[in-house]
């Protein structure tokens, strides 16, 4: 599975108090702990506190890619945020995240084609968060109507079909792991798909055990990628188990390792 | 219009593990050979880049071998008493890409040879020849971890690929290897899994995998070749795929198992209809060698002359782009 290492995000206290007085070693130190559980890409976003995105995310992109050259995730709502972290950006560049409204992915569309990126659309729109599959259905193939139609390749398109907290929204847990399997059929080659994985079990007391039977289950579904907690070992061992049974990786005693060396 | 066939796209290539080392690289080789470092699968040449052709050995025993038939050890006479004259031949005449000497003496149900005979075999093997050579030892793991370390030591620096590693007993061997410059054959018994543990086991002793080559085991024809085919094959896939851990040249014994077979063995009087005996044998090794180049192979320790000939005139043909 494609893992999004989630932890370089300016709402965790360290992280926001480093890019505000511009600390490379936290930053770098958490780029480097992700890569070494497992992290195939980092997410990388300025938080809410942040008074000048446009610039501090150029900043942590600099940062980080001074010790790795592994992909990021460029993740903000904003579109000039985005931009500009991508100007600077050397390594191979995910955009988290475009919505499926047409002034959004008619920006985004041709910013993630100009810098070759990967792009994240959410199953979500203006109207709000989809109540059903149907309604996550319709806006994955309208994104990815808009993606065949500007001639953005649809493989390296990543559909997430927005995931509620469990205790809000227990209802549309078995829409929302259905919706995955869906998403692949809506064209050929078929799209990717991920998930935020944290919000599953947001405002829950048992969040680490939720996260993991969420993600496996998902895995089963067609899950391709997730944004999450890669120092979280549980979590990652289940990834790396589900990837196992579905022969992916090919079983030796020391699997788990072999992995993480890979 | 013309038929445009699908390309596979492969994110890792195999390692390329060199053997022998240059007098100004600590050794007293003439020449190396370097092996695996596939892009693609075998002779898919659009796919992705074969940079190093596969290469022969050819196995030379330090003691004149006594369950070898007539058909093989007539084609290479009265150099098969002597290891170092027989290496030379190989060398010389059969055109061999390396020596494999295989120290079947040691054995303690054999001549349990004293260690002494057994480094001075290699010394003056390294001494008469100039191509890279391959070691291996009796099969016997106590005695092997007794006498291999003792001849390691005494080809420091000609960076030899020495073996074999199995997963009950690694770890006195790696350790030699490492500290005498020499890289490894790890060896599995028709068993990915084990092949992927070991190596990760030889790896995390700070060997690196530029110095291991996996040995998967093979059968001949008819002996479970295509078992073996599909464990080689599954494997490569991987390492083609990002496993790194399975991403190591291949080394064969071909001969060894081509000339256990009763097919190749079994006298004309024995079994007339068979055809002659000479023919089948060397068409044995022959046939098994081939299929396994076609399976990623990339070393094959091999036997009869003729054989070798075949199997060279059919990679240069493979070869061919």
């Amino acid at each position: 599975m494609f893992i999004i290492g989630e932890l370089i995000n300016g709402m965790y206290k360290d992280i926001g108090k480093a890019i505000q007085t511009k600390d490379k070693s936290i930053i770098q130190n958490k780029a480097l702990e992700q890569i070494k559980a497992g992290a195939d890409a980092l997410d990388v976003n300025c938080g809410p506190a942040s008074k000048d995105p446009i610039n501090d995310i150029q900043w942590l992109v600099n940062t980080i890619q001074e010790v790795t050259d592994k992909p990021l995730s460029i993740d903000s709502s904003r579109t000039q945020v985005i931009e500009s972290g991508l100007k600077v950006l050397k390594n191979k560049a995910i955009i988290n995240s475009t919505t499926a409204d047409q002034e959004k992915l008619d920006i985004l569309i041709p910013l993630a084609m100009r810098y070759n990126a990967r792009l994240i659309g959410l199953t979500i729109s203006k109207k709000g968060i989809p109540q059903n599959k149907d309604q996550r259905l319709e806006l994955a193939a309208m994104i990815v109507a808009s993606a065949q139609e500007k001639g953005f390749p649809v493989e390296d398109l990543f559909l997430d079909p927005i995931v509620m907290p469990v205790n809000v929204a227990q209802s549309q847990m078995k829409d929302i792991l259905e919706s995955l399997r869906e998403f692949k059929i809506i064209s050929d080659p078929a799209p990717k798909t991920v998930v935020g994985l944290s919000n599953v079990s947001q405002g829950t007391c048992q969040r680490g055990l939720i996260n993991k039977t969420f993600m496996i289950m998902a895995v089963g579904y067609g899950l391709d990628g997730a944004i999450l907690d890669p120092l979280d070992k549980d979590l990652m061992d289940g990834a790396i188990t589900s990837d196992l049974i579905l022969n992916k990786h090919i079983y030796c005693d020391s699997y788990l390792d072999a992995y993480r060396k890979k | 219009m013309a038929l445009d066939l699908v390309k596979e796209k492969w994110s890792n290539a195999v390692a390329v593990v060199t053997i022998g080392a240059l007098k100004d690289e600590g050794g007293t080789r003439s020449s190396v050979v370097r092996c695996g470092g596939e892009e693609g699968l075998p002779f898919l040449f659009a796919e992705g880049k074969t940079p190093h052709r596969p290469v022969i050995a050819m196995e030379v025993l330090d003691v004149e071998p006594d369950d070898w038939p007539q058909s093989l050890t007539s084609a290479i006479g009265p150099a098969i008493k002597n290891p170092v004259e027989w290496a030379v031949k190989c060398e010389k005449d059969y055109k061999a890409d390396l020596i494999c000497l295989r120290l079947a003496g040691a054995h303690p149900d054999a001549q349990n040879r004293p260690a002494e005979q057994l480094t001075k075999v290699v010394k003056d093997i390294l001494q008469a020849t100039t191509i890279p050579l391959i070691l291996i030892g009796c099969g016997e793991d106590k005695r092997d971890n007794e006498i291999l370390p003792l001849c390691s030591q005494a080809a420091k620096g000609e960076r030899l690929l020495i073996g074999e590693t199995v997963q009950a007993n690694y770890k006195t061997l790696t350790a030699s290897a490492l500290a005498d410059g020499h890289s490894i054959i790890a060896q599995s018994p028709i068993d990915i899994n084990i092949a992927k543990q070991l190596n990760i086991l030889i790896s995390d002793m700070s060997m690196s995998i530029e110095r291991i080559v996996i040995n998967p085991t093979v059968g001949a024809l008819g002996y479970g070749l295509e078992y073996a085919y599909s464990i080689m094959e599954r494997a490569r896939l991987a390492a083609l795929s990002g496993d790194k851990m399975l991403g190591m040249p291949f080394i064969c014994f071909v001969g060894y198992e081509a000339w256990r077979a009763k097919e190749a063995k079994a006298s004309e009087t024995e079994f007339p209809t068979w055809g002659k005996q000479l023919e089948r044998g060397i068409a044995w090794e022959a046939l098994t060698a081939t299929t396994f180049l076609q399976a990623g192979a990339d070393i094959l320790v091999m036997r009869h002359p003729k054989a070798v000939e075949l199997v060279r005139k059919h990679i240069d043909e493979l070869m061919k782009e």
